[in-house]
């Protein structure tokens, strides 16, 4: 399915300063030089700060991990949970419409979403509070129909009930979450048929209503205040540095060794900037000289953005790029933000030598001819 | 039917104490040291006497599984992902495992890691899963703090990591290598194999990639002994299991029985029966969106088991149970399932690209009835095109339910296709 950026996009985006203590916490998941396995952690928190997914956040989640845009934005395309375009301001609304749900009445939740939100998925209501799209099967068949609102899981709904559902959250309240037919779980609706002894009631809710309940963020746009950050492999897991095993192998009786955890250092490869080369500024200029900026994009692995992104940095003509040493070619592989490490990747010196001779690259001759840009 | 005292998920509704404290006094975490004392190959060969069959569709024997693994390592870290991408239409089952008993999974997660030498596990859980994810986060936590997991987990002397993924919303990352290439951070299109994941899977090394039942089960089995646990059910089915009955029951629900129970005693005891009484029964979907419909008189006899359901035509596969009555459109109802393909296809192999997408539109019309008959005989044809001829099973599991359609009830297809023709409004067009 085609998914695209949305035609309007805000100016900027940043992480709330406890999201980013949040975002920095789940980086370290992942083993060095991993860290691109966060993406979907991510952009899901800059979503649910943001309410939808802008070009700016996609670009910032993008920039954190060291990845080029395109490798987010085609994350972001892929995933059909990230929304690409504005959403209800309250709450955005998604029916499963799968077979069992289908079958179950979710043609007449959506029926109601038409007729009281709008016309059409992912349109905005009239008072831009509420948006709706039919999703596929969202895993709680056996509470048949369903509808997530927000964070939450409302089950075991009625068009009427739904339909209420949707006024109280117009008015500004949040129905609590769950079965709505005065089912606990997804136990038999007439009584237990098994587990009868632990029907304890211990708790008013089920696990995942009594989250919603406790922490109250159902319909919130996440500022990362909402939960007490807990991020126990830092402190207490061996975190990608696990001692040898000292588990003492068939000795039932007798307690295990004491281990003597001396957690090496990860052997993952040194990324470059754990171990910068020697860089140098090169000499840059203030605007282009006379006659104009030369055509930076008839460079191989420069397009329009970069070429943009040179001449804020000071770079105008191929023969400022055909004199830099190494040291010069380090700093602009750092200093290139989102695309760090192009300048040697794609042998700009060498090309921007020919360009600044006079001569002509294949490339060069494409771009001229209009094939690439 | 299966005692209270046998069943493993003790807390499947979360009425009783949710908490560590709670689990620990239901028997979870109770000597797991003790159990990792035993070692390596005394753990996987207790799994292969138990008979466990993966509990994630496909059935592979999770023991064997186990023991594809690398014995020494070349320097490369092993892996466990436990894969909670709960998205096969129909099942719902692995959610209550991890909102209401999620140490078990969190338990057993440390146990299979050790059994195959890997430190760290990741569980990678579906996206909209989003209480569930916090819940067992807050599991996860808790595990932490008492020093079950972390740095020389339980004092066994073994250090262990567990970290919680969440994916965005991609069916195709229930497919293990579509999941791996996700939790690297890319979009979730499935890989060639081989190598197979037990070679080189997460960040290229040696992998294992379990469904979170196949897990959670594993302290129980490793307690109370593969004896126990292969006593339920028929052999080579062997086992406890989780059901998730969902459509035209009276009563649907998640509910732990026995393995071949059979499918009218399922539905008897635990779902209050087919809405209806029995005679209203159309269809059974019996394991999943992913796998043939089998007519309802065919059905009310079945055993619940990977082998008995293949004679019928079907196949266990999640155990997700949906139930249709005879109110039910039935061509609608696998249109729908033709729709969720297609709008989960991924979108590398053209068979799947393209074949989901023209046997929906075929389906459309068979709906509507405006086809020729012989349409039938081609759309049952392109679906033997896309089976098998994709990198992973989606295509197949696409074409499956379209060739139950056509197998068990092509008299009503042609039936609706006539009555288009002839202008007569069937009782069931008119119901719509």
């Amino acid at each position: 399915m085609l998914r695209r950026l949305h035609h309007e996009q805000p100016e900027s985006f940043a992480f709330t300063k406890a999201n980013q203590a949040w975002v920095e916490a789940q980086i370290s998941k992942y083993p060095e030089g991993r860290q691109a396995s966060a993406i979907i952690p991510l952009l899901w928190r800059a979503q649910e700060q943001e309410g939808w997914l802008s070009r700016p956040a996609i670009e910032t989640v993008a920039d954190m991990l060291g990845l080029a845009y395109i490798r987010a934005l085609e994350v972001a395309s892929f995933y059909f949970m990230f929304q690409m375009q504005p959403v209800g301001s309250v709450a955005h609304i998604q029916i499963c419409g799968t077979t069992s749900c289908m079958i179950c009445g979710a043609e007449d939740l959506i029926g109601v979403c038409q007729d009281k939100i709008a016309a059409n998925p992912h349109e905005l209501s009239d008072d831009g509070k509420l948006s709706w799209e039919e999703v596929e099967c969202l895993g709680a068949c056996a509470n048949a129909p369903m509808a997530q609102i927000g964070k939450d899981y409302y089950e075991d709904l009625t068009a009427e009930r739904f339909g209420e559902i949707i006024e109280e959250l117009r008015a500004g309240k949040v129905p609590v979450p769950g079965p709505q037919n005065g089912r606990y779980a997804s136990e038999p609706l007439s009584g237990l048929t098994s587990l009868t002894k632990y029907d304890s009631g211990k708790t008013k809710y089920n696990a995942s209503v009594q989250l919603a309940t406790d922490i109250g963020d159902t319909v919130k746009r996440i500022d990362g205040s909402e939960v007490p950050l807990i991020a126990p492999w830092r402190d207490k897991g061996a975190n990608h540095a696990p001692g040898a095993s000292k588990v003492k192998v068939a000795a039932p009786e007798v307690a295990a060794e004491k281990p003597a955890p001396a957690p090496k250092k990860p052997a993952a490869p040194k990324k470059e900037a754990a171990q910068p080369a020697a860089q140098k500024k090169p000499e840059l200029l203030d605007a282009a000289r006379e006659g104009g900026p030369d055509d930076l994009k008839m460079i191989k692995g420069v397009g329009p953005k970069l070429e943009k992104m040179l001449h804020g940095m000071g770079v105008f003509h191929f023969d400022q790029i055909a004199g830099w040493g190494t040291e010069e070619v380090a700093w602009a592989d750092e200093n290139l933000e989102g695309f760090k490490g192009r300048v040697s990747r794609d042998d700009w010196v060498g090309q921007s030598k020919t360009l600044a001779e006079g001569g002509t690259t294949e490339f060069a001759k494409k771009v001229k001819k209009g094939d690439v840009y | 039917m299966l005692q209270d005292q046998d069943r493993i998920f003790t807390n499947l509704y979360g009425m009783h104490d949710r908490s560590l404290k709670g689990a620990k006094a239901r028997g979870h975490w109770d000597g797991t040291a003790k159990i990792l004392q035993n070692g390596r190959d005394w753990i996987v060969d207790q799994m292969k006497a138990s008979g466990l069959r993966g509990r994630g569709g496909a059935g592979f024997p999770t023991g064997l599984k186990w023991s594809f693994m690398p014995k020494e390592s070349d320097g490369r870290p092993a892996y466990l992902v436990v894969n909670a991408d709960e998205s096969e239409p129909g099942t719902c089952k692995d959610r209550e495992i991890m909102r209401h008993d999620p140490h078990t999974l969190i338990e057993g997660c440390l146990i299979a890691s050790f059994a195959m030498q890997a430190h760290a596990c990741y569980i990678y859980i579906r996206g909209e899963y989003i209480r569930e994810k916090e819940a067992l986060q807050n599991a996860i936590d808790e595990a932490y703090e008492a020093g079950l997991i972390g740095k020389n987990a339980c004092k066994s002397g073994y250090d262990f990591d567990l970290y919680l993924h969440h994916g965005a919303g991609a069916y195709i990352c229930g497919e293990e290598t579509a999941l791996l290439e996700s939790l690297e951070g890319k979009k979730g299109m499935p890989r060639m194999k081989p190598p197979f994941p037990a070679g080189a899977g997460l960040y290229g090394c040696p992998t294992t990639v379990n469904n979170v039942e196949s897990i959670a089960v594993v302290p129980t089995i490793l307690r109370r002994g593969p004896d126990w646990f292969a006593s339920f059910g028929r052999p080579n089915n062997a086992g406890t299991k989780i059901y998730a009955i969902s459509g035209h029951v009276n009563n649907p629900c998640v509910v732990e029985d026995a393995m071949s129970i059979s499918f009218e005693e399922l539905i008897e005891k635990h779902c209050g029966g087919i809405r209806g009484g029995w005679k209203n029964l159309k269809a059974v979907i019996p394991g999943g969106s992913s796998v043939p419909c089998v007519r309802g008189e065919n059905m009310k006899d079945a055993v619940m088991d990977f082998d008995a359901l293949r004679e019928v035509g079907s196949s266990l596969g999640t155990a997700a149970v949906i139930v249709m009555d005879n109110s039910t459109d039935i061509i609608k109802a696998i249109w729908r399932l033709s729709k969720f393909y297609k709008h989960e296809s991924c979108g590398q192999c053209t068979p799947c690209r393209e074949g989901t997408g023209w046997m929906m539109r075929v389906m459309d019309r068979l709906v509507k009835g405006e086809a020729e008959v012989e349409e039938i005989d081609m759309l049952f044809d392109v679906t033997k095109q896309v089976e098998g001829h994709t990198i992973c099973a989606l295509g197949d599991a696409a074409a499956w339910p379209i060739q139950g359609l056509i197998r068990n009830f092509r008299d009503e297809i042609e039936d609706r296709i006539k009555a288009q023709k002839s202008g007569k409004v069937t009782a069931a067009v008119a119901a719509e």
